[in-house]
């Protein structure tokens, strides 16, 4: 990074620090930062989809499609998360080389030999080939998917619960103007059932930050895996040699959870109160009396 | 420079590159001078260069990957990448799974360490790293196992006293040892234990097999394979006649 840095070993310590916490290494440390706060910014919204699909479709008045929604929220739900973190990336990542082994190869070879899965170079998934980055996005996705579909389940559960508890007589009001049931949804329901999900919904965003470092076990290269590697113990074969310090690495990951709960709580409590503002419940009640 | 090889190569011989593969090579990246990952980020050690001069010398592109030593064999054979070289011992239990080519290190010493030399290796709590050689030796000896993910915690236990003593490879070993100022000592005799090291692969991948021991073979017969034993682990390493 600096030009002083070009020989570590003469360096004493503020400068010494200095290099040390600009090392290639740390800059991938401190990109893994980045890693964590993009899954959260993708997952978020695509969990939230699963799970607005999930409610409505355990609403649904079509039987088959009410029939998968119960049973997406109560499997998810019902499975250890960390058991699905370790099933969905596999299951998906050979289900799909499996796919295209079919289509793109043309051997006979079974998929399975002895103790090896081979598919051809062709249906590697990503190709042998491809530059780095293309696994680690491949990974990062197989991630996303298997933390939307596990944080989806509970999402459907909240809002489920969410459009249960809007006023029915909110609804019939609406049915006695002459809208129709999807009129009656779009218009009434799922406006006014935010109220009642975003104290749900907050607790899973909270679980969810908390669950970002599974994505270790997933062999993501995540804050936990770099702390980790750069706190053990350095002997003179590397460029800065130090005793174990995966205390202090462990203590700024904790740091940074900290503060990204404690941001997020204040935000939510904002929406809350906004989300609450004319409502019938306690919390409107109390706006609307203003500070006593 | 990378990219302008590679585009020369791609006009050289037409599309010819397009079905040419890469081999991925796995390793674990967190057990020095074996294999580690530098101050820059990148793989480095014995077996980084050893793997690298093999691909040269085979006409492979080699890309590296590193992955948990807990999911290194599974990985294998799920197909995330094509080799392990890891500092893996040659072992019957591992051979019934993946396959092995002949040994790029001959069997080496393990030793134990620990806070003073008159420690109880038989009955007392030796640390180890999980799924390896060592761990089952140690299982073996009647002392109490504690396995650990990484091999750097297993010196971390002996430290702060949760293990009386840990088990690994000599060569990994002797750095934290000499570099402790005193707190670290070696304890009781050496061990010598497994087949040596060897490349592991997928039992099904006998072709990338025979290449790789083929430039082994060329490699211990003109010594560039001793050589770089030596330069990795000092000058009284073991190396091959």
């Amino acid at each position: 990074m600096f030009a002083q840095c070009a020989d570590p070993a003469s360096l004493e310590g503020l400068a010494w620090l200095m290099c040390y916490l600009t090392s290639g290494k740390h800059m991938l440390f401190y990109a893994s930062f980045g890693t964590v706060l993009l899954l959260l910014a993708i997952t978020a919204p695509i969990a939230l989809l699963f799970g607005f699909g999930g409610a409505l479709a355990s609403r649904s008045r079509i039987a088959p499609l009410r029939w998968f929604g119960k049973l997406y929220t109560s499997m998810v739900r019902g499975v250890p998360d960390i058991i699905f973190f370790l099933f969905v990336p596999i299951a998906l990542d050979q289900g799909l080389e499996w796919l295209r082994h079919q289509v793109l190869c043309d051997t006979d070879a079974p998929v399975r030999q002895g103790n090896d899965f081979v598919v051809c170079a062709a249906a590697k998934l990503p190709l042998s080939s491809s530059p780095p980055w293309v696994h680690d996005v491949y990974g990062f996705t197989l991630a996303v998917v298997a933390f939307s579909v596990v944080f989806g389940a509970f999402a459907a559960n909240v809002l489920h619960g969410a459009m249960q508890a809007v006023p029915r007589a909110q609804l019939e009001t609406a049915e006695a103007f002459g809208m129709s049931p999807r009129q009656v949804s779009r218009r009434v329901l799922i406006p006014q059932m935010w109220t009642y999900a975003v104290p749900g919904l907050s607790n899973l965003w909270m679980i969810l930050i908390k669950a970002t470092p599974l994505l270790f076990l997933l062999g993501v290269e995540d804050i936990v895996y770099w702390a980790r590697e750069l706190g053990g113990t350095k002997t003179s074969a590397f460029t800065y040699p130090h005793p174990d310090w995966r205390l202090y690495y462990f203590l700024a990951i904790l740091v940074f959870y900290l503060l990204m709960t404690w941001v997020s709580e204040r935000i939510l409590g904002r929406l809350t109160r906004r989300l609450s503002a004319g409502q019938a419940t306690m919390g409107g009640e109390a706006l609307r009396k203003g500070p006593a | 420079m990378k990219k302008l090889i590679l585009t020369a190569a791609v006009l050289a011989f037409g599309m010819g590159m397009a079905s040419a593969q890469t081999i991925r090579l796995g390793t674990e990246g967190a057990y020095p001078p074996y294999n580690f990952i530098n101050d820059s980020g990148e793989v480095d050690g014995f077996e980084r260069e050893l793997g690298d001069e093999m691909c040269r010398r085979a006409e492979l592109d080699c890309a590296w990957v590193t992955t948990d030593w807990d999911s290194i064999i599974p990985n294998l054979v799920s197909g995330n990448y094509d080799t392990i070289m890891a500092g893996m011992s040659i072992t019957p239990e591992r051979e019934q799974v993946i396959a092995f080519t002949q040994n790029y290190l001959p069997p080496v010493p393990s030793a134990y360490i620990g806070l003073s030399e008159e420690v109880e290796l038989e009955g007392g709590i030796v640390a180890a790293q999980t799924g390896t050689i060592h761990a089952g030796h140690v299982a073996q000896t009647g002392a109490t196992l504690l396995e650990y993910a990484t091999p750097d915690e297993t010196i971390a236990a002996v430290r702060n006293g949760e293990a009386d003593a840990a088990l690994a490879d000599k060569d990994f070993l002797a750095p934290f040892v000499a570099e402790s100022g005193g707190e670290l000592v070696w304890v009781g005799e050496d061990v010598v234990l497994g087949e040596g090291i060897g490349v592991g692969l997928r039992q099904s991948d006998t072709e990338l097999r025979e290449t790789l021991d083929g430039v082994i073979t060329a490699m211990k017969e003109d010594g560039s394979l001793n050589a770089m034993i030596r330069k990795w682990f000092g000058e009284e390493a073991q190396t091959y006649e």
